[in-house]
């Protein structure tokens, strides 16, 4: 790769998108798991994964980024939308929307934030598992260097898991249809 | 001050573990299908998020050729596709036979 290629001035205001982008996914987050309304929940899912996306453009993986927005708030948020349509929204808005387990929901919540709590503050030897130094800002060509991994048959250490995901899709589609259809 | 202000892969790790629990209160709380899917949704992207950020750390040290964490996000997203295609069929199915969304009230195996 050419060194001249990598941008050596780091791009400005870095820390204050981060902190814009994480709290626009937590309010949509909020938003998702307390709206009445499904398709409210959906609108609130597709804010959180586009700012999600932008959060993958700050960590330089811009191939990942556009695949969330192509696939996920394009293509399976579609789904979910139709869905919704398809199944009656205003009867289910009158009825109770949360079933009786806040007290598991809150139980497991604060057991798994209490886990990764500990897990994060953990110190080695005076530093903790993961550096907090800043990240570097090398680049590099992405999108060529994923489909490495994906295709190429000499560094390609993904490729039969990539055909496995094929055939996965595959039976996906057929069980959709089957789970789907009137008369099985 | 300004080594403070530095975003690293703790913050993103931080994010993650935060829209996990949500999406973990979600799943467990709610009534409507729809939303305990989209909860699962939340949960499979606080996860993807903490893949990439962690390919991120790992090309600092590896060089920028060190993807690997961006293609298991992939895969998730994959994942998520085939989960959301057949749990939406499901859902299809159980609203023609009971007129419900509701988990509930969804007891056809309970006895």
């Amino acid at each position: 790769m050419n060194p001249a290629a990598i941008p050596t001035n780091p791009p400005v205001a870095t820390p204050f998108f981060f902190y814009l982008l994480a709290t626009v996914m937590i309010i949509g987050g909020i938003l998702v798991i307390t709206r009445k309304n499904a398709v409210h929940s959906a609108m609130a899912l597709i804010t959180t994964l586009l700012a999600q996306a932008a959060l993958y453009l700050m960590l330089y993986a811009p191939f990942v980024a556009g695949v969330q927005i192509i696939l996920y708030a394009g293509g399976i948020m579609v789904l979910f939308l139709f869905v919704i349509m398809l199944i009656s929204i205003e009867r289910t808005e009158k009825e109770r929307q949360f079933n009786k387990q806040w007290l598991v929901g809150i139980a497991a919540a604060a057991a798994l934030g209490g886990l990764f709590i500990a897990v994060y503050t953990t110190t080695t030897s005076g530093r903790t598992l993961f550096p907090e130094g800043k990240l570097s800002y090398a680049e590099g060509e992405n999108t060529q260097r994923i489909a490495g991994l994906l295709f190429d048959r000499a560094t390609g250490t993904y490729m039969f898991a990539f055909e496995i995901a094929s055939l996965l899709l595959l039976v996906a589609i057929i069980g959709a249809v089957v789970m789907a259809k009137k008369r099985i | 001050m300004h080594a403070m202000l530095d975003i690293s892969t703790l913050h993103y790790l931080v994010l993650g573990a935060a829209l996990f629990l949500l999406g973990v209160i979600g799943v467990l709380t709610r009534r409507n299908v729809v939303i305990v899917l989209m909860s699962i949704e939340l949960i499979l992207n606080a996860v993807n998020l903490n893949l990439v950020a962690f390919s991120r750390y790992w090309q600092g040290i590896h060089g920028t050729g060190a993807l690997h964490g961006q293609v298991f996000a992939i895969f998730i997203i994959t994942d998520a596709a085939a989960e959301a295609a057949v749990g939406l069929g499901i859902l299809i199915a159980f609203f023609r036979n009971k007129e419900t969304v509701n988990v509930d009230e969804v007891n056809l195996l309970k006895w």
